[in-house]
């Protein structure tokens, strides 16, 4: 049995139990301590000092979100001392930022700007020496603002635990200190997989997506211009949020009606084309499996994740599903089948990919992403949840009193396998319920596949089809692939199919989706919670199967012919090459 | 082997840089040719201590002690005192110098009063030769440890000798290793602090340059004591002399089978390796140093936990610091009570103290704890040099503050060290005459830790640097009687909220002078002046016409042109061209030039 520790806080008796810290202690009884630098179990380093407390006998005040209680330990968590210090660190953090709140991305929802407020701060207490750090605008994904940075940390912390790449860090020190990456280079020149999830968890505007809604308005107030959308599984559940609605909500419709009101002459559902890629991936990983091919297949719709694996494990990339993302086979299919079918030029043609995620925007600009020839891009541009949020809050739309609008066709119409592609294990699923009932040659008794459900970093599952086992694996969050990797490796494991999504739980926490304060990010399960409405709307949908989706169907019957033709070849299909981690 | 004479070289860092390598190289010449090398043995050893009077050469069995001996010295001293046997007299230390021959040095002012018990060995044996250490009882106190007590008895009598840590902090030493004992664990390390980093401290340096065995030795105690078998001498790359002589030491050691496995057939098994850092002050910080070595950025992390149940790669780890760790072999063969005796009730033993500044005997100097600041300055440190006057004294370095004039009589140790602002930090030990300016100093202390920041938590990295800015704003005559207030406050939130102890401690500089010397505080606010002539901002050149003969010769040495006036006529300085060098008082043959 766990001990369990009584001390007082506040005055209160409290009882937790051991190993407990004080800040989850006086959570438990209702008292909210701020916190800027904390992340459970990520990054407990104590350095912002913005949680401290008093204990009695201490010699100077704790930091709460590090400092384990103990038996009849006294904490005082508001006392005129306590506050007077947490106002002074803002203060000082706010002495050497660059205050330009009015023009941030972030007003508004920024946690040095709350802390500011709720602590009464005065931004010009200090005044003194500023840093002036030029901004990294290196990458087409991501921009870094030093001068809004406030060296919490926590984008190091998810970069070197969560996706196990470090490329970012600590440079020089005391008041010189500031994130970046080895000798001063840009994100773009070092080996960075574009996930964002850096940018999720930054408290403050340091970190934020490159904006591309600019390019975006402009095209779609070009009269040449025939502008498309198709919007990712997860960024319907995403929106949400940046409205105001709590974490889990389902505004398909909404969000469908607000990307019309913006003006795009077509707004299609990624859903369409995430079932587009499961005959395709389904196909080739059967193809794999009858020809021999090499085995384990890796998912190929996580542009970091492939990134990763050109970068770190070359030897892998034969194992990469030559599939494109989703959003690329979007942008293809419209391209090529859907101008020629209206009888637009595709030149004419401005797809943009509505996404929870950065690394999008760097994967629209890989080579072999141009199926209506050299010059015409699959994808022109991506935009991330935050920037279309951005974008209807510009136009003045009341988002959350709009109908609900819904998807164009033909890439409207979706299957519920399409629609859990933006969990992890969702890709496995949907491939599953396509590649078991080919394997059986009859329909599935249960399309549910729940063993490759859920938030774990790793799961395995083995499936019975056609009188053949399948071992799967889906990973989330780099880390967990890169030991999957080495466990394939060393052939300590043996996998026939692996799912990875970059982000830690799927797309439902991509970094291109809102980003998560300090209450979300310790005490909410956000992937979880985002992932529920996905599968409740899988568990709606009359069609639950990509092969049974009516628009895969006219796809193949009217242009591609069958999965894996030529014909898909060219156009849903890429190439991959090894990257160095380093430019000379 | 015997020789008629012993000459021993100090081959300390300070005797080194002035060239005792050569006087070395020129006394084996010079023996050889006249064939007296295998009469005479020529020892470098590690620092004596009197480091203002090197290079030093001492000639046994005399005991001549020899000051500031160059190489073109070496051939008299050859043919004079080692050939004829006449002490040559010129190159003696004068206070050992008597009327009928000299005095032993021991009786002499610097080291009548002090006591060498972690320096035992420095300055007396060659610290790259493993048997001279033996012959000192090198090895005994392991051989002891190891054969005739547990590992709980060893503990016991380090908690019982009152031993506390040298590095600063002055937390029990018994204690320490008891918890690391303690601690569950089937790994566990034992780590030795040589990130020495206090402006003007040099007493770790010189253990390891003088006697690294003594440290060695230790730290295989401690390894039996808490039970580990790996151990990690953490040094600043800085110190190249006490890494060359420590890795010397520890490869010696292992020749001997005294480190690896199964040593002296005792069926223990433990094993240093050196870990070098690369300078930043940070690293004596001791998560910090655990982080450095582990191989990251030298950065503290919170405690709890402490390194005794979580430190060095997560294991259970026993750090203490480098004079700690030499008065371990003496405890342990002289016993708790012999060392217990020494010092006051709650600081036992002795301190050594890297004395500079102001002083005429800048050196290394080792005081029974209880020992006053008037002893140490006025009897081994020979007072105040050019007459001036003694003002105060700065311990602990960029963590602790300064003991004014009218605090001499303070007995040194921990608790009254802290109780009147300061800290007895590793043991530097500045002393400071009339001419220097406090807050100036408080300035200095606190660029170096802004400097040194590791930059991780927002009071030491921002917090800091707004105070030196502060500082800054008085000593260049901008400041507002506020401002007093607002560094005081700035002061203790620092203190309260820093991550680790050099953000903690940072202020103390400050708090000291502020509280000692508020009065030059108040002339640099309020009347715009330096009462010691010290901050430039605040100085002014005048030249007084009535003495100033019109010499010209202020006017051609001013680098900037500040200076007008005919031949034969009073000269003039436009004080907004000056960049107040003073070189013009300097050059003034009249004293018509004076500083304001």
């Amino acid at each position: 049995m766990e001990k369990t520790i009584n001390l007082k806080i506040n005055g209160t008796a409290v009882a937790v139990p051991d190993g407990t810290t004080i800040l989850d202690a006086a959570k438990s009884v209702g008292i909210v301590i701020p916190t800027l630098c904390y992340m459970r179990k990520l990054n407990e380093i104590g350095a912002c000092r913005v949680c401290v407390v008093e204990v009695k006998g201490a010699r100077s005040l704790v930091a709460s979100c590090v400092f384990p209680v103990s038996e009849n330990m006294e904490v005082f968590t508001h006392t005129p001392k306590v506050l007077k210090s947490r106002k002074t660190t803002v203060e000082l953090l706010l002495s050497d930022h660059d205050k330009k709140c009015l023009s941030c991305l972030r007003n508004t929802n920024c946690e040095l700007q709350k802390l500011s407020r709720d602590l009464g701060c005065d931004e010009a207490k200090f005044g003194g020496e500023t840093n002036a750090f030029k901004s990294d605008a290196s990458s087409p994904y991501l921009v870094r603002d030093n001068n809004k940075c406030i060296l919490c940390r926590r984008c190091v912390a998810m970069c070197a635990k969560v996706q196990d790449v470090a490329v970012i860090g600590a440079n020089a020190r005391g008041f010189k200190t500031h994130i970046g990456c080895a000798f001063g280079r840009g994100i773009n020149d070092v080996p960075c997989v574009a996930c964002g999830q850096c940018i999720t968890v930054c408290p403050t505007g340091a970190l934020t997506e490159r904006d591309d809604s600019g390019v975006v308005s402009a095209a779609l107030s070009d009269p040449q211009k025939t502008v498309v959308c198709g919007t990712a599984p997860s960024t319907r559940i995403g929106l949400a949020e940046e409205f105001g609605l709590p974490a889990g909500s389902n505004v398909e419709g909404k969000m469908v009606s607000a990307l019309r009101m913006l003006g795009f002459d077509k707004v299609f559902d990624i859903n369409a084309t995430a079932d587009l890629t499961i005959m395709e991936e389904g196909t080739e990983l059967l193809n794999r499996i009858k020809n021999g091919g090499a085995l384990p297949m890796f998912t190929s719709c996580s542009p970091g994740w492939v990134k990763y694996v050109e970068t770190y494990y070359p030897e892998f990339i034969k194992n990469i599903s030559s599939c494109k993302s989703p959003q690329a086979m979007f942008g293809a299919v419209v391209k090529t089948y859907y101008a020629e079918k209206n009888g637009l030029n595709p030149a004419d043609i401005f797809t943009v990919g509505v996404m929870p995620c950065i690394a999008k925007k760097f994967e629209r600009l890989r080579d072999g992403q141009s199926a209506a020839g050299a010059g015409i891009p699959d994808i022109d541009a991506v935009l991330t949840v935050r920037e279309i949020a951005r974008m209807v809050k510009r136009r003045g739309i009341d988002f959350n009193s709009l109908p609900e609008g819904r998807f164009d066709t033909p890439l409207g119409v979706a299957s519920g396998a399409g629609f859990i592609f933006g969990a992890t294990g969702g890709v496995m699923e949907a491939a599953l319920r396509t590649v078991a009932e080919i394997l059986d040659g009859k329909p599935l008794e249960k399309v549910d596949f729940k063993a490759v459900r859920g938030t774990k970093g790793i799961k395995e599952a083995v499936v019975k089809a056609g009188g053949r086992e399948i071992r799967v694996c889906a990973a989330s969050g780099i880390a967990n692939a890169k030991a999957v990797l080495e466990d394939v490796k060393a052939g300590k494991a043996r996998y026939d199919f692996i799912e990875v999504m970059t982000c830690p739980g799927g797309c439902v926490n991509g970094g291109g989706q809102p980003v998560k304060n300090a209450v979300q990010l310790n005490y909410m399960d956000i992937p979880e919670t985002r992932a529920k409405p996905i599968y409740a709307g899988d568990a709606k949908n009359k069609i639950r199967k990509s092969h049974e989706n009516p628009v895969v169907k006219v796809l193949y019957d009217d242009y591609f012919g069958a999965p894996n033709s030529h014909k898909a070849h060219e156009v849903l299909h890429t190439v991959y090459a090894a990257r160095k981690k380093y430019k000379e | 082997m015997l020789f008629r004479s012993h000459v021993l070289i100090c081959g300390g860092t300070g005797c080194s840089s002035s060239r005792s390598k050569d006087i070395f190289a020129a006394f084996e010449e010079g023996l050889k040719t006249q064939n007296l090398d295998s009469e005479v043995k020529l020892v470098m050893t590690g620092c004596f201590g009197l480091c203002a009077l090197g290079p030093v050469v001492i000639v046994y069995p005399e005991g001549s002690f020899y000051s500031k001996v160059a190489p073109q010295d070496v051939p008299e001293i050859i043919s004079e005192h080692i050939v004829k046997g006449r002490i040559v007299k010129r190159l003696l230390y004068s206070e050992t110098v008597k009327q009928d021959g000299i005095q032993s040095l021991n009786e002499t002012n610097f080291y009548k009063k002090q006591m060498r018990v972690a320096l035992k060995n420095c300055g007396v044996i060659n610290p790259e030769n493993i048997d001279e250490y033996v012959a000192r009882d090198g090895y005994k106190a392991y051989e002891k440890a190891v054969t005739t007590m547990t590992p709980q008895q060893v503990v016991d009598e380090i908690k019982a000798s009152g031993l506390r840590g040298r590095g600063g902090g002055g937390f029990s030493t018994g204690l320490k290793w008891q918890f690391t004992k303690d601690a569950p664990g089937d790994k566990k390390y034992v780590c030795c602090n040589a990130d020495e980093g206090d402006p003007g401290a040099f007493m770790d340096r010189s253990v390891l340059e003088g006697d690294p065995h003594s440290v060695v030795e230790a730290m295989m105690i401690a390894g039996y004591a808490v039970g580990s078998d790996q151990g990690y001498v953490y040094v600043r790359a800085e110190y190249p002399i006490a890494v060359q002589r420590l890795q010397v030491a520890i490869d010696q050691a292992r020749e001997y089978g005294l480190l690896g496995k199964d040593i002296l057939g005792t069926g223990n098994a433990f094993d240093l390796e050196i870990r070098l850092g690369s300078g930043a002050f940070v690293c004596g910080e001791e998560t910090a140093l655990m982080t450095s070595i582990e191989g990251n950025r030298g950065e503290p992390r919170p405690r709890p936990p402490f390194p005794a149940v979580k430190g060095l790669f997560g294991k259970p780890t026993l750090l203490n610091n480098v004079e700690t760790y030499a008065n371990i072999t003496q405890i342990i063969l002289n016993g708790a009570k012999w060392f217990a005796a020494m010092g006051t009730e709650k600081s036992k033993g002795t301190k050594v103290f890297a004395l500079g500044g102001k002083i005429t005997n800048t050196g290394l100097v080792e005081i029974p704890m209880g020992t006053t600041l008037r002893e140490i300055i006025e009897d081994i440190g020979g007072g105040i040099p050019n007459g001036k006057k003694f003002k105060a004294a700065q311990t602990g370095g960029p963590s602790g503050g300064c003991i004014p004039a009218d605090l001499i009589d303070i007995k040194i140790d921990y608790d009254n060290l802290i109780s009147i602002g300061s800290m007895m930090g590793s043991g530097g030990l500045i002393v400071m005459d009339e001419d220097t300016c406090m807050v100036d100093i408080a300035k200095f202390f606190l660029e170096f830790t802004v400097d040194e920041s590791c930059g991780k938590c927002t009071p030491c990295r921002i917090g800091n640097k707004r105070l030196l800015e502060i500082l800054d704003k008085i000593t260049s005559g901008r400041g507002e009687i506020a401002d007093l207030e607002r560094a005081e406050e700035l002061c203790q939130y620092i203190k309260d909220n820093s991550l680790c102890g050099l953000g903690q401690t940072a202020p103390n500089p400050v708090l000291s002078t502020m509280r000692y010397f508020r009065d030059e505080y108040l002339a640099h606010i309020e009347k715009k002046t330096c009462p010691a002539g010290v901050c430039k901002a605040l100085l002014k050149y005048t030249i007084l016409p009535e003495k100033c003969v019109g010499c010209t010769l202020c006017k051609r040495n001013c680098p900037v042109g500040a200076i007008s006036g005919e031949v034969k006529n009073p000269h003039k300085i436009d004080q907004d061209k000056c960049i107040k060098c003073g070189l013009c008082m300097e050059r003034c043959k009249f004293g018509a030039i004076v500083r304001k």
